[in-house]
């Protein structure tokens, strides 16, 4: 995972709350075995409507996506913050999140920075205005600030320094690999293998 | 001070725990499926790693796979390559693997209790956000990303913050007719769908206790529908007489021991939870879902609310969007709803049980003119014992399609899909906008319901049915 410190970029105001992973891409996007191309399916439902925001030409080119309430709800596809980043999403601002989509967010690099509902309004409002004004947001420092603007984000400690840092979560787990050897050896007798198979003689 | 059944599950699978770090957490059972490990092998392979405990993982495949002529390889190539891929690397990691065709293949949710793998106690995991579903066996189950699956895979463990806890009392006896889907409907539409974020939320309380581990399932199954972490109910005789004689269950003295630890496993009488939430089961009716998201439900009995009386603007604009793409009018009664199409199965309810409850209601009737009813059961298993009890033959002499198992019409990535602007009554999990099929509309029901349903051709109940054989 690249190491993310700040960004700068245009940002797009999504006016809606509940957006599910459903409406992010749409299961019938999800049959890819790789990690990109899943651009296409970005809000496929939504993408007919020319009127829809991400349709909308003075929001082109945005990296930053302004969100509503509930933002990730539902399925735990990543594909959903894989669509979000090969279309070209850096930064999700919004108040609440899915948990699952904000782990696995912090998992693939996309930063979730969490603010108060009316800040996300005053946002709203701010792009809107001021569709080409660029917006820095500082993970060092945990700021979002444009012209004019200037608001602090929550994110965790250990989901920053991660991100902060670029590091592999594996990597870091398999530091303490002693530790799981020794867990295993504690484990009793009792608990359950898939290895060797046993199945239902009859149905 | 006592612990909650959440907290002594989560400290005895404590691997390492640090200062401003998440606990690093060991992970019993690993499930698989097709569409969220692809990418988690690539990442394996990659970093020349591999799995580190086949003998904890298990394989099949449910999404994509076809309900209709499964002997036949898969009509789709995108998702006959996505299955195929999931072949080859159970193949290439030695992970057991349940296909299309194999007695045991089934919907993940469904096959893991089913060989008895399912057990209290347990951590589960799976890269689908249903996993939520094995804590109706006193286990901590929930649903992770794919970058998640693939740390499990090469380590058996997940870095995971302490969730805070909350119980769920539902005290009372559930009336005739109201099931475990009601119960977690009206749940859901009383704390709406962010209402359990950032909990491990224990289902407790008489009207729980009495359901049979299918309905226990179906609860659980919706914990995340409502943003839960996890779900979970305490193990007791019930639990044990289900797992007994499973497969996997233990055997002879191992089964003692793991009985003596069962047993344990529930919240102190002095434990406190950081939330509690009430309901009484004596007052709830069948419901059923009005909008786009789960949360969106009222009674069966009641009428599609007017969105002024949200309290919330939010909730005004996401109730009057919701009506819009539901194509409802407020204050339309809910019985006047027509539908195209009933959908009985899914993780949440295509068990055994679940198919004799819709099969006792559509006996002797026959589905409504210009309806189609799919009955998808869960498992090939429970697909087998439906037919050797002869449930496939009521359904199919109501005139409903009895169909091969797998996720189908829940999320409809097979062929099994609403077209644009038809209406179901479902027993899945999710009415979101476009779940079942682009444009599709949703009503989540019961199982009781669906089957009601399919007769009239408006949502309906058993009760409603009487005098109409």
């Amino acid at each position: 995972m690249d190491a993310f410190s700040n960004h700068t970029g245009t940002a797009l105001p999504l006016r809606r709350s509940n957006v599910d992973t459903d409406q992010i891409i749409p299961a019938v996007y999800l049959k890819r075995v790789t990690k990109t191309g899943f651009e296409d399916g970005l809000f496929a439902a939504w993408r007919n409507d020319p009127n829809f925001v991400l349709n909308l030409p003075q929001y082109a080119g945005a990296t930053i996506l302004i969100a509503g309430p509930d933002f990730g709800t539902g399925s735990s596809r990543e594909h959903a913050v894989w669509a979000l980043q090969n279309y070209g999403f850096k930064v999700v601002i919004g108040s609440r999140f899915g948990d699952i989509f904000r782990g696995n967010s912090g998992k693939a690099g996309l930063l979730i920075a969490v603010v108060d509902q009316k800040i996300i309004e005053e946002l709203w409002d701010f792009v809107e205005e001021h569709p080409a004004a660029p917006i820095t947001v500082d993970l060092v420092s945990r700021q979002i600030t444009a012209d004019g603007f200037h608001t602090e984000f929550e994110i965790d400690d250990y989901t920053r320094w991660r991100l902060l840092e670029g590091l592999d979560d594996i990597g870091l787990t398999l530091r303490h690999v002693d530790q799981i050897d020794e867990f295993e050896r504690r484990q009793p007798g009792y608990k359950p293998k898939t290895l060797p198979a046993k199945v239902a003689s009859t149905s | 001070m006592g612990k909650t059944l959440s907290e002594k599950v989560w400290d005895d699978h404590v691997v390492r725990t640090a200062d401003g770090e998440p606990d690093l957490l060991f992970i019993d059972l690993h499930l698989v499926h097709e569409v969220t490990s692809p990418q988690a092998f690539d990442g394996l392979r990659q970093a020349g790693r591999g799995v580190r405990r086949p003998d904890l993982t298990l394989a099949t495949e449910d999404h994509n796979t076809p309900t209709l002529n499964i002997d036949q390889p898969i009509a789709d190539p995108v998702s006959r390559i996505q299955v195929d891929t999931l072949r080859r690397n159970a193949r290439e990691f030695g992970i057991r693997i349940h296909s299309l065709g194999d007695l045991d293949q089934g919907i993940v949710h469904i096959i893991g209790p089913q060989l008895g793998l399912t057990q209290p106690g347990l951590t589960v995991v799976c890269g689908d956000s249903h996993t939520s579903t094995h804590g109706a066996f006193g286990a901590i189950a929930f649903g992770i990303g794919t970058s998640e699956v693939e740390h499990v895979l090469a380590t058996q463990t997940l870095p995971q913050a302490r969730p805070k806890t909350m119980a769920v009392n539902v005290n009372g006896e559930l009336p005739a007719g109201v099931t475990a889907k009601d119960i977690v409907l009206a749940l859901i539409a009383k704390v709406g769908t962010g209402g359990g974020q950032g909990y491990i939320v224990e289902y407790r309380g008489s009207a729980i206790e009495a359901l049979s581990m299918e309905g226990r399932m179906t609860i659980c199954n919706m914990s995340i529908e409502w943003g839960a972490k996890a779900g979970m109910i305490a193990p007791d005789d019930t639990t044990f007489a289900y797992l007994k004689g499973r497969p996997h269950a233990p055997e002879g003295a191992d089964w003692d021991a793991a009985l003596a630890y069962w047993r344990t496993l529930r919240s102190d009488p002095e434990a406190v939870f950081d939330a509690e939430v009430d309901l009484d089961a004596s007052q709830l009716t069948p419901y059923v879902t009005w909008g786009t998201n789960p949360g969106q439900g009222v009674p069966l009995g009641a009428a599609v609310p007017d969105p002024e009386i949200f309290a919330e603007e939010g909730d005004r604009t996401a109730a009057t969007k919701a009506l819009e793409y539901m194509a409802l009018k407020p204050g339309q009664r809910m019985r006047d709803i027509h539908v195209d199409t009933v959908f009985l199965g899914s993780c949440t309810n295509g068990r055994i049980e679940d198919l004799r409850a819709a099969a006792g209601v559509i006996k002797g009737h026959h589905v409504a003119d210009n309806v189609r009813m799919l009955v998808v059961p869960g498992s090939a298993r429970v697909r087998l014992q439906a037919e050797s009890e002869g449930l496939d033959v009521v359904f199919k002499e109501a005139g409903a399609e009895w169909r091969a198992a797998g996720c189908s019409m829940c999320l409809g990535m097979n062929p099994d899909q609403l077209a644009p602007g038809e209406r179901a009554a479902s027993t899945s999990n999710r009415n979101f906008e476009g779940r079942q099929g682009k444009g599709g509309r949703t009503h989540l029901v019961s199982p009781l319901v669906a089957a009601a349903t399919a007769v009239t051709g408006t949502l309906s109940s058993p009760a409603d049915l009487s005098g109409s054989r």
